[in-house]
């Protein structure tokens, strides 16, 4: 006879002091953890909760502007420091791990239109309402010392917009015209026009660093290269583009936030249908700024919110409002991809978490456990009871009704197109398709 | 290949012989090759200083072991990780004689699947169907993942060999008892409590713990490892059943006429007054269900974190006195006197199932770890054991001369019945095997006639309550070997329990979501996918996700005239249409193949038919 009998030695099993750490064995055997697609699905159901319950994106907000903020720049190479515009004239920078203000400068009179850093974080640009370009050191002046630009550029015109080239020393802004500067010279290098009109904004892409998107008041986007003297292509859209953002991961892929309420992103190489549009705020979008990742971008609209939208997507995956912010004129989004900074009308400078929920500093096991209740959300997301708690955002009156009385319009004049194509001949009324709807035509 | 090592040279012959016989796992790459050569490969000749450095035979007890433990055909290999055979060699020059990782037996690797990979991916979006190709790689490399940490397990499962033509029935609990280390034999105990007789028995579910309660209101709990009692109390009214809850400090006893529940130092704490008369119990560890059956014919569901009452089902069939739950999916099986077992969850009225098993009333139903097959006793005679996967058919029927009560499943797959005061257990093949019916594994003869069964979970134990008191016997090969210490850890301290008790509160599954296939929740709910579908074509007015018409790209200048750009539209059109024809004809062939009476001769009459 031949026998063997289970017999656990208890010291395997036992922890040998108090100050050790729980000996927890472990056997994956499917047979030992029944239920095992009820029991995640009330995890991920959990986590979910739990997320919303955890959901205080609000960090801070910086005050100390007199007016209104109008334009942020982040500094290349410190996460901590931020600089912003205001509507009097006066640039600020901030500290944010200390979240106050380490510098003023009266820079212009009137507005300040555009800011921005050099590409080497030693010095910034600013425009203004006065015609001038400013360049700016980063560090204060000496004890003592006065405020005093590197240079100034007097111009003919008023600018509107600037951005600084993120390898060269060049920059370019915007007026009646974008100007491509050399930071030597008090000319500019070149001048591009296509009609006459007042570009808002311009943007350097980052990683096709010779060409320029720029966006005009007679509702058209239009595309340069650096290196030519003439503009690439343009794209005119049913109504004005404010700002554009280019994906800082894939060149071809820019952003434009639009006054119709929507944001476009486009494939710069096929303009006559945008990749995807991106509809969920109530007002004007104002602002809008891509994470470093590529994957998503934030934007700011008259509705007084900020929302974030996944690229893919058309739906905003979250939404940031406060009682006490007001319409938000411009945002950014830091470069650790962890934070969202938005600069308002009632002259704060606001620090939100880009993951509402998302615990600050983990230890490696709370990691660990994020990691797996991230992936449950994640494999349970399309479950009812799941989404509909993961989606729920609690809104501000004004955006939720307007949000109700968008819907009955929109459905209104679907209805109208469906009953038009039902009653006339098959075929003579075509299908357009909501990407197509809002593109009026390219020109090369 | 003049490097490869000589097998045998230095070994003894008869480890040769094993050697050859216990070949099986043999990488796949040799078998291209000469079988002398070990770690062949098409590269140049070594030099003398390698030669010289390599081992007669690399980790021959490894192999050994592994090849008890798997004897299955490895899992097939890509071959790109072996293409360039010279980038295996490490910086000293040697080469590695097991190049890769290493193999893992398909067996062990199919257990931990869980996907079907014999179902096709449908036909969908290239960027649904990347997403799903993804998943499905990611999948299948977690299971062979897993697969692999199964060489951590540091327990192996008891066994009882008898010598060649021993029966092992035959094995006394004596024999084993001496034959076993002290610790085991400890194991194996008698109490003797004539006085309040027959004994209704229950583990925990770490196993660590053995609550008993007798006809006559005698109900004890202890520690049965260290034989530590926790409370000892007389109930003084009859003891039905007794069950513990979610863990060791809460008691359920279903007395004569209510429900009470003790915790362990004995107090009353609840006295459920709407389960009465409840003959059986049943608890639910991942629902927090407590399943009563009672003489009014009455299923109760009592969700015990709550205090509610769930559902309350009439099965509609007399008294219930044959309970039983199906640990894999949390289905409760009720045996009833017409013969048949009916199966419930608290989310449905009516039955989820009837299976008619026996031509008399059931006297017992037990269902496996598995919940792959159900052991049936009747009034007459027959012990079955039905295939629960889908089927509900006999696997195989025993009759016995007593019939056989009290089945038990331990969780190695040994079926326990109590035929009088005689205990038989029967072993299958595998761990995955039915038990068979022919030959029992082990028997015992206890004192007085059996009461109540159930293997310790994670111990090679054997409860029996009987008239005469407790025993406690020992069955090699009954219990799971390696425990999963966040599941149910029969070491654990005080504060670890009670930080399992609360995760599991917070995961606790709703009792809706019981149902006959637990996996059911992960499946496309198909049905409200088409209609939502459905719903939207009407509101649109149109089908969002159908095929746009095709338009012809322009090409170059002058090639796309109008005329051959219709011409071109037409073409696809019509190759569009003839599949489509193609198909339908496919399908038309299909359907008269089917209808088809195959293998019947014509008859006359076959021309009247229209």
């Amino acid at each position: 006879m031949k026998v063997k009998m289970l017999s656990r030695n208890p010291d395997n099993y036992v922890r040998e002091t108090k100050l050790d750490l729980q000996r927890v064995p472990r056997n994956y055997d499917p047979a030992l953890h029944p239920f095992e697609v009820p029991r995640e699905y009330i995890r991920a159901l959990n986590a979910t909760k739990l997320e919303r319950v955890f959901a205080k994106p609000f960090l801070a907000s910086l005050d100390g502007h007199r007016d209104g903020v109008n334009c942020l720049a982040k500094h290349p190479e410190k996460l901590a420091t931020v600089l912003s515009g205001a509507c009097d004239g006066e640039v600020r920078i901030w500290n944010l791990t200390q979240r106050n203000c380490i510098r003023t400068i009266q820079a212009h009179e009137g507005f300040v239109r555009g800011i921005c850093t050099r590409f080497c974080g030693t010095s910034f640009f600013t425009v203004g309402d006065d015609k001038t370009v400013k360049q700016w050191k980063m560090d204060g002046p000496g004890y003592g010392d006065e405020e005093e630009p590197l240079h100034t550029i007097l111009g003919k015109t008023v600018y509107t917009g600037i951005d600084h080239h993120w390898k060269e020393a060049v920059f370019a802004t915007c007026g009646q015209q974008v100007d491509i500067w050399d930071e030597q010279r008090t000319n500019p290098i070149c001048s591009m026009t296509w009609g006459f009109d007042s570009i808002s904004s311009v943007k350097f892409n980052p990683i096709e660093t010779f060409l320029l998107g720029s966006c005009a008041s007679d509702r058209n986007i239009v595309l340069y290269d650096m290196r030519q003297a003439t503009p690439l292509k343009k794209v005119i859209l049913d109504m004005r583009t404010n700002t554009i953002c280019w994906n800082p991961m894939e060149a071809f892929i820019f952003t434009a936030a639009n006054e119709d309420y929507n944001l476009y992103t486009f494939d710069m190489r096929a303009l006559d249908t945008p990749v995807m549009v991106h509809m969920d705020h109530v007002s004007a979008v104002l602002d809008v700024d891509y994470s470093p990742t590529g994957k998503e971008f934030v934007s700011a609209s008259f509705d007084k919110s900020i929302r974030i939208f996944p690229v893919d997507k058309s739906r905003s995956r979250e939404v940031y409002h406060t009682k006490r912010m007001q319409h938000v004129i411009c945002v950014k989004w830091t470069s650790d991809s962890k934070y969202i900074m938005c600069g308002s009308d009632e002259m704060n400078i606001r620090l939100w978490k880009a993951n509402a929920s998302e615990k600050l500093g983990l230890t490696s096991r709370e990691k660990a456990a994020k990691d797996y209740n991230q992936k449950l959300k994640e494999k349970f997301q399309h479950y009812p009871h799941i989404k509909r708690i993961a989606r729920h955002r609690h809104l501000p009156k004004s955006i939720y009704s307007q949000i109700q009385e968008q819907r009955i319009m929109k459905e209104a004049r679907r209805r109208k197109e469906v009953n038009r194509i039902k009653h006339s001949k098959p075929g003579s009324v075509p299908l357009v398709s909501e990407k197509k709807k809002h593109v009026v035509a390219v020109v090369k | 290949m003049e490097t490869a090592p000589k097998p045998g040279k230095d070994v003894p012959p008869k480890k040769d012989k094993l050697q050859t016989k216990r070949k099986k796992p043999r990488r796949y790459w040799e078998e291209e090759t000469v079988p002398t050569t070990a770690g062949a490969s098409p590269g140049p000749p070594r030099n003398k200083k390698n030669r010289e450095l390599r081992p007669q035979r690399p980790k021959n007890a490894y192999i050994l072991k592994k090849s008890r433990i798997s004897k299955k055909p490895q899992v097939p290999k890509k071959p790109r990780e072996w293409k360039n055979p010279e980038s295996q060699r490490g910086l000293s020059g040697a080469q590695d004689p097991f190049p890769g990782p290493a193999p893992v037996p398909v067996e062990v690797v199919q257990k931990f699947c869980r996907i079907d990979k014999s179902r096709k991916l449908p036909h969908s979006k290239a960027k649904t169907r990347s997403r799903l190709e993804v998943a499905e790689a990611k999948e299948e490399e977690t299971s062979i993942k897993a697969a692999r940490s199964e060489l951590l397990l540091a327990e192996e499962p008891g066994f009882l060999e008898g010598e060649d033509g021993e029966d092992t029935a035959k094995i006394c609990q004596a024999d084993i008892v001496e034959a076993v280390d002290i610790a085991s034999a400890a194991k194996h105990f008698d109490l003797n409590l004539r006085q309040f007789g027959p004994y209704r028995l229950n583990y925990s579910r770490t196993g660590r713990h053995l609550a008993f309660g007798g006809r006559r209101g005698h109900v004890a709990a202890l520690d049965w490892v260290t034989k530590k009692l926790m409370c000892e109390i007389n109930v003084m009214e009859a003891v039905r059943d007794i069950r513990f809850l979610h863990s060791e400090a809460l008691l359920a006893v279903a007395q004569n006429r209510w429900l009470h529940i003790y915790d362990n130092q004995g107090i009353e704490l609840h006295c459920i007054r709407r389960c009465d008369r409840v003959t059986r119990l049943e608890f639910l560890p991942f629902h927090f269900l407590l399943a009563t059956a009672s003489e009014t014919g009455f299923l109760t569901y009592l969700d015990v974190s709550v205090g509610k009452i769930v559902a309350a089902l009439n099965a509609r069939a007399g008294r219930l006195d044959v309970m039983s739950q199906n640990p894999y999916n949390a289905v409760i099986h009720l045996g009833h006197s017409n013969g048949t077992v009916s199966l419930w969850s608290p989310a449905m009225k009516e039955p989820l199932a009837k299976i008619l098993c026996h031509r008399g009333g059931v006297r017992a139903v037990a269902v496996d770890s598995t919940g792959t097959y159900m052991a049936t006793s009747g009034l007459d005679h027959q012990l079955k054991i039905f295939d629960l996967r889908g089927t509900y058919q006999p696997l195989s029927t025993r009759t016995l001369p007593h019939g056989a009560g009290h089945p038990a499943f331990s969780q190695r797959g040994l079926l326990v019945a109590g035929m009088g005061d005689v205990v038989n257990i029967w072993a299958g093949q595998g761990k995955a095997s039915p038990p068979s019916l022919e030959q029992p594994y082990l028997t015992h003869r206890l004192s007085g006639p059996v009461h109540g069964l159930q293997f310790c979970p994670f111990e090679d134990v054997l409860g029996v309550g009987h008239t005469g008191g407790i025993t406690s016997m020992l069955v090699p090969g009954a219990g799971e070997p390696n425990f999963d210490g966040l599941e149910s850890n029969p070491y654990r301290s005080r504060k670890q329990r009670q930080e399992w008790e609360v995760k599991a509160l917070l995961e606790k599954v709703p009792a809706e979501l019981i149902c006959l296939d637990p996996r059911a929740l992960a499946e496309v709910d198909v049905i409200s996918l088409e209609q939502g579908k459905k719903e939207q074509i009407e509101r649109l007015g149109y089908d969002p996700q159908a095929k746009a018409p095709f338009q012809p790209k322009p090409k170059q200048k002058g090639r796309s005239s109008t005329a051959s750009l219709v011409k071109r539209k037409r073409k696809v059109m019509d190759e569009e249409h003839r599949d489509k024809v193609r198909q339908s004809l496919q399908q038309q062939h299909h359907k008269e193949a089917k209808a088809k009476p195959t293998g019947a001769r014509p008859s006359a009459l076959d021309r009247f038919v229209r």
